[in-house]
């Protein structure tokens, strides 16, 4: 296993009296990717969101890349490369796949007020060049041709496409997904497998909640077993689902 | 009649900056405020107290200065709390401004208001001019608002409000600052309809505190919902035609002899409910759609379906 990325270390979030995450440590490591798999309740998704500054830890440390980074807002997560997707797909209904992804790129000159003021030449050229990142990748993904479609019309696979193509232009260094196959059809889903395989190729880094063990063996070089806020098991696919710890968390059993 | 008609097209001006303004906040960044009486009332009351000594261009710029400072705070104050919070302070703020201009009389006049306010270039005005120097100020200041909105719209600041007002989760996980985006549509709206106060007040050349009641916010929603949200083109045909409708209802005694004026203005109001129902059933995303980036505007050449 390579240099870890991001590293968890008794990470702790409590809603009310339940304890989401309950000391949760682990790491991910650079260039790989790892899956974060386990029953309900188990806390990924809550691990997903204290992450990306969706969720205010109430202990814990996370360091990214050899920076502290624990508590802090979503936009600064995503500006350092963590990037995310959602469980249940978030478009944004009224914009179209297009301009989904004409919105994803940072340093927007055109986004301040400004800039879309007074320096109106400099953002349009910058618009021509990250419309031009956005076509290459729709292309990629099968998504051109619906470009001017509003994404509140996709189907739901084609909304999880159009969310990695809408990460993928934020620059990441690590992008997180929340279930990427909940809910699509099987052929999407391979598409999926193999845009992630490409990525990785590329150089990229993913940590990937799922419950499709399919999925999850096909594509994960290392996986986490979450159980009640804390790792349980840590290891290859393999080596994890013959711990017979994990099949008693699934079945309701661990301690 | 020539008057007349000046008069509704000055008004249908100050209606339309106070709707393209409320575009800007609720339209586009999806920020409720009900306040806009109050914001419109502040910018009268800051140029009827400024241009007598600082003339109407600095006046009018401290006016829409002020305003902003004041949608600023406002802003700050209650976009941590939970969104539809801001609806609430700001029916509030638009209450302490009347309070405040009620009874603060040794600066506002309190209910007399404040009288001879000077307007724009009253020195140069030729006699029996009347209020044509006016009307072209008012035209001039709503071609540079409308200007100024448009390319706000069409430009990526106008899409990350739109992605704000759809989902602020997504927008900041997308890395966008969403407290500060919202700040600023909230004061560029805000410096707007302290700009149509502006125009208000010039006009009237006296103000008192009974001229900015909530029916100012009612309409302006009214002309957003009409026009469709998010477009200036729409906005200004929605407040155009509800003021029409306003007036033009007003000449129904001629034809309907039997109704006296109490029922009239009880109908006119009745009126322009039914228009808006009729236009929300049948073009529910309003008389013009938002305008949006498309694949044509960057590629010409494409050729995309749809």
């Amino acid at each position: 296993m390579s240099a870890a990325f991001l590293e968890v270390e008794g990470l702790t979030k409590h809603y009310g009296g339940v304890a989401a995450l309950d000391g949760c440590t682990l790491s991910l490591a650079k260039g790989e990717v790892t899956g974060l798999i386990g029953p309900n309740g188990a806390g990924k998704t809550t691990l997903l969101n204290a992450l990306t500054g969706l969720a205010k830890p109430d202990a814990g440390r996370v360091t990214f890349d050899g920076a502290d980074v624990t508590g802090l807002p979503a936009h600064r997560m995503a500006a350092r490369g963590v990037v995310r997707s959602f469980q249940i797909v978030r478009e944004l209904a009224s914009l179209t796949v297009f301009e989904t992804l004409l919105l994803a790129p940072p340093h927007q000159i055109g986004e301040t007020l400004t800039g879309a003021m007074a320096r109106r030449r400099r953002w349009w050229a910058q618009e021509h060049a990250n419309a031009g990142k956005a076509r290459t990748l729709l292309e990629r993904i099968g998504l051109w041709r619906l470009a001017d479609q509003p994404s509140a019309r996709l189907s739901g696979g084609q909304k999880k496409l159009l969310e990695v193509a809408r990460a993928l232009l934020l620059e990441p260094k690590l992008i997180l997904l929340d279930e990427p196959g909940a809910g699509v059809s099987p052929p999407l889903r391979e598409e999926i497998i193999a845009l992630v395989r490409e990525l990785k190729g590329e150089g990229l880094s993913f940590g990937i909640v799922e419950h499709d063990m399919h999925l999850v063996g096909e594509i994960c070089d290392h996986v986490h077993v979450l159980a009640e806020g804390r790792t349980l098991v840590s290891g290859t696919f393999a080596e994890a689902t013959a711990d017979p710890r994990v099949v008693d968390a699934y079945l309701g059993l661990a301690a | 009649m020539m008057s007349y008609l000046v008069t509704i097209v000055i008004f249908v001006s100050i209606a339309g900056l106070v709707g393209l303004a409320l575009n800007l906040q609720w339209g586009l960044a999806g920020l409720v405020n009900f306040g806009v009486s109050g914001f419109v009332a502040l910018g009268a009351y800051m140029v009827a107290l400024t241009a007598p000594h600082l003339g109407w261009l600095a006046a009018t710029l401290t006016a829409a200065l002020l305003c902003a400072a004041v949608s600023m705070a406002l802003s700050l104050l209650t976009i941590r709390l939970e969104e539809n919070y801001l609806a609430i302070v700001t029916i509030g703020f638009a209450e302490i401004v009347r309070i405040l201009l009620l009874n603060e009389s040794w600066l506002t006049g309190g209910a007399l208001g404040i009288a001879d306010i000077p307007r724009p270039f009253a020195s140069l005005t030729p006699a029996g001019w009347g209020d044509g120097i006016i009307l072209v100020f008012a035209l001039v200041l709503v071609a540079l608002v409308y200007g100024l909105m448009e390319g706000l719209v069409r430009s990526p600041f106008g899409r990350v409000l739109r992605a704000v007002r759809d989902d602020a989760t997504v927008a900041a996980a997308l890395g966008k600052p969403v407290l500060a985006l919202r700040v600023r549509a909230f004061a560029v709206g805000g410096a707007v309809m302290g700009l149509a106060g502006a125009l208000h007040a010039f006009f009237m050349t006296y103000i008192d505190p009974s001229q900015f009641t909530p029916i100012i916010t009612a309409y302006a929603f009214m002309a957003v919902i009409a026009g469709g949200r998010g477009s200036n083109l729409g906005l200004l045909l929605g407040a155009g035609s509800i003021m029409l409708l306003l007036e033009a209802t007003r000449f129904l005694k001629d034809l309907v002899p039997s109704i006296d004026g109490t029922q009239l203005s009880a109908m006119r109001l009745a009126l322009i409910g039914i228009g808006i129902i009729l236009l929300l059933i049948l073009r529910p995303q309003g008389l013009v759609a938002e305008p949006r980036r498309t694949v044509r505007d960057v590629f010409p050449d494409a050729t995309g379906e749809s």
